[in-house]
């Protein structure tokens, strides 16, 4: 069967998280559009989409990081990012940045035109199935706010988990809930974060799931942190891991032995 | 209301520890939200109704002098007045004279968020005229001596045990000496206490949901009949309403109504939709003999043509809150002042100033889902991003908080020195997890692992592996 973006050239926005903290999302990542058939590449003047300092109000430092990652990105066929926060403040959030400069603005509707998170990507756009990926193991899905909400992420995780043999999905309560991580957030509200991360990780234990995933890294350490801090043993992975075979690696937040 | 925004982190501490309001709050987010889904659900063209009532408000805010003075004359030719206020204080002091000029010793209140915007209820009590709120969580509350904690559910705080108590020690002196227990019973004392109230008092003070242009008419909706006999019963009745409650049509009132109760309870109609059309004519078998509409402007038209324009087409339906995570962790009451939630969060910077209320555009995670569910299509979470940006313009707010956004900005600017950077953040934080994958604390910035592990970094970061995988 032929893929449909066979030979493309896609730039992978790596985000900082993933570059930091997980590697593994990454490169899981290449190994997925790389299967669905695209030419990699990871540009190398990439930093991070500047959704802290947007977050935190500083609109002119939010500004100089969007125009790098503009420039960054300019000329490739797709941008993909595997997370749906990152992609979401490039698809969304930079056309509102430059509203009032017209010159930029062109550039950031353009590039927000060519931006997609990487799981819809692969569904809506790359045609692609995990095939021949096996995990016998009971996996939760956790609804992140901007993969939901801003990208309109539902149904793709969810069909393309189906697609892994032997995977049985089990559906959380309030599944749509927000994790409590918010980015700065958690940090400067940690005792509200507290309690909004203990009720997610109470409906993701009910569903007496192996493991948790999402397709946004922040969200997953956020819930892998309060796990762990509790004492609980169930193990979280990006759903890109999944999907590219490495669903037996150890989780986030575990030692790598 | 005092205002205690400034102290939101202690307030929400405090609401964290308080199990009663645990309770309750869980019966919120259960109950309210499914009731607005399945009712959305119900409605194929809900959607569609919201886009329209989006631009029914639109439309009234472009046009806001225009269909004001329209409904002034309206009120004016049916035989009312009406009272331009631009201040809470003008305001009040508005509906005290209508009060002294006929002489009134008790005032009966239907719900209305702009009298507790405005104060009013310790006002009056302090000027020697008794205001008794006649909707049941109002009332409730008032006994209670608490502001609301939620703009459709003020006493949504409460539970059953504590209205027990409250009744308890203050209906003896109406001969209900027992303990009530049972919910309907308590109900049903109220009732019985409210219905002597409505026809002695010389006065009945109502809200409005609408001030329909064309006809002159407030418009009410309430579950309990309680503003129907608060402003038919009493020889006067006064209508109290924020500038932006004005609405061309019925036919726009008929389509915005359509939304409001399926978005705030689930419903398809309140049980109880009344319109007041001036005094009582002389062939009407009941009615007030006076009907006075004071309209408070209390800084919305300085939010015309601004950023917060489109705060002004809410509909006070109570979503957002419903549908809040972080209301659901902290309560109405952590926010500080009359409205709570993230419509609170968005606009009492405005009302009571950024500096005070710093915190409330803040602790929000950006979730969207207030936004996802508001009848009227208020972005939320891009006015909550305004206040943010404000804050940081006029560097109100921690500096260290400040200092650590701009440090990592000077770095994710600069790509090759970020690189280095993260490179040897990677190695330390490795370093610290020993082989366990994840740091119990860490030696600055412990709102993280206050509450949760670090997970740490599996080794090198992504670019320095690329790079080797490149052959570069």
């Amino acid at each position: 069967m032929s893929k449909p973006l066979e030979n493309v050239e896609v730039a992978l926005f790596v985000t900082c998280l993933v570059d930091i903290n997980r590697p593994s999302v990454g490169f899981a990542a290449v190994k997925l559009l790389e299967e669905a058939g695209c030419r990699v590449v990871v540009p190398d003047a990439q930093t991070c989409c500047g959704q802290p300092a947007y977050n935190s109000g500083d609109r002119s430092s939010t500004k100089d990081i969007a125009k790098n990652v503009i420039r960054a990105f300019k000329g490739y066929r797709y941008v993909v990012a595997p997370s749906g926060s990152c992609a979401g403040m490039i698809k969304k959030h930079y056309p509102e940045l430059f509203a009032d400069d017209p010159d930029i603005l062109l550039e950031a509707e353009e590039l927000a035109a060519r931006t997609h998170e990487l799981v819809s990507f692969l569904n809506d756009i790359a045609d692609f199935e995990p095939d021949d990926v096996k995990l016998d193991k009971k996996i939760t899905y956790h609804d992140s706010c901007s993969s939901l909400r801003e990208m309109k992420v539902k149904q793709q995780p969810r069909d393309l988990l189906g697609e892994v043999d032997d995977l049985e999905l089990i559906e959380a309560e309030d599944r749509e809930a927000c994790c409590g991580f918010g980015g700065t957030f958690c940090i400067k509200y940690s005792e509200i974060s507290e309690e909004m991360v203990d009720q997610k990780i109470s409906n993701l234990l009910a569903t007496k799931a192996d493991i948790v995933t999402a397709g946004d890294l922040g969200c997953l350490m956020n819930i892998a942190g309060r796990l762990s801090r509790k004492g609980h043993k169930m193990k979280v992975l990006h759903i890109a891991e999944i999907l590219a075979g490495m669903g037996d690696k150890p989780g986030i937040g575990e030692g790598q032995s | 209301m005092q205002v205690t925004s400034r102290k939101f982190k202690e307030n929400a501490h405090d609401a964290m520890q308080d199990e009663n309001l645990r309770a309750a709050l869980g019966r919120v987010k259960q109950g309210f939200t499914t009731a607005r889904a399945n009712a959305a659900a119900e409605l194929p063209e809900f959607e569609d109704l919201r886009d329209q009532s989006r631009d029914i408000k639109d439309h009234v805010l472009e046009n806001l002098d225009y269909y004001l003075e329209y409904f002034e004359r309206k009120v004016i030719e049916a035989g009312g007045h009406v009272h331009w206020c631009s201040t809470a204080k003008e305001a009040r002091d508005t509906i005290l004279k209508i009060c002294r000029d006929v002489d009134a010793k008790t005032v009966t209140k239907g719900k209305s968020m702009i009298t507790e915007e405005i104060g009013l209820n310790k006002f009056l009590e302090s000027q020697g005229v008794e205001p008794i709120e006649t909707d049941l969580g109002e009332y409730i509350i008032q006994l209670a001596d608490e502001p609301p904690s939620h703009i459709i559910g003020p006493a949504v705080h409460k539970t059953k045990e504590q209205v027990t108590e409250l009744f308890h020690e203050h209906h003896q002196q109406y001969g209900y000496t027992e303990r009530e227990e049972d919910a309907e019973k308590l109900v049903g004392e109220a009732r019985a206490v409210l219905r002597h109230k409505y026809v002695t008092a010389d006065v009945g003070i109502t809200g409005a949901n609408f001030l329909v242009a064309e006809t002159g008419s407030t418009a009410i909706v309430t579950n309990e009949g309680n503003g129907d006999l608060t402003q038919s019963l009493a020889k006067t009745h006064i209508a109290v309403a924020s500038i932006e409650k004005v609405i061309p049509t019925l036919e726009d009132v008929s389509t915005v109504m359509r939304v409001l109760a399926r978005s705030a309870t689930g419903q398809e109609m309140s049980v109880y939709t009344t319109f007041s059309t001036g005094p009582k004519r002389s062939d009407d078998i009941d009615g007030p003999e006076n009907f006075h509409v004071v309209l408070l402007d209390g800084g919305r038209s300085e939010m015309i043509g601004t950023e917060l324009q489109e705060l002004l087409r809410c509909i006070r339906c109570g979503a957002c809150m419903n549908h809040c995570p972080v209301y659901h962790a902290v309560g109405g009451h952590s926010y500080g002042w009359v409205y709570p939630g993230p419509i609170g969060a968005a606009l009492n910077p405005q009302m009571v100033g950024i500096e005070e209320a710093r915190h409330l555009p803040n602790a929000s995670s950006f979730c969207g889902r207030c936004e996802e569910v508001c009848p009227v299509r208020i972005p939320l979470p891009k006015i909550l991003r305004f206040w943010r940006e404000k804050a940081f313009e006029q560097q109100i707010g921690p500096k260290p908080e400040r200092w650590g956004i701009e440090i990592w900005g000077f770095f994710a600017k600069r790509p090759w020195i970020y690189r280095l950077m993260t490179k040897a953040a990677v190695r330390v934080l490795k370093l610290m997890s020993g082989k366990k994958g994840k740091i119990r604390s860490l030696p600055f910035n412990n709102g993280w692992t206050a509450v949760r592990d670090l997970p740490a970094p599996q080794g090198a970061t992504f670019m320095e592996q690329w790079k080797k995988r490149e052959g570069k």
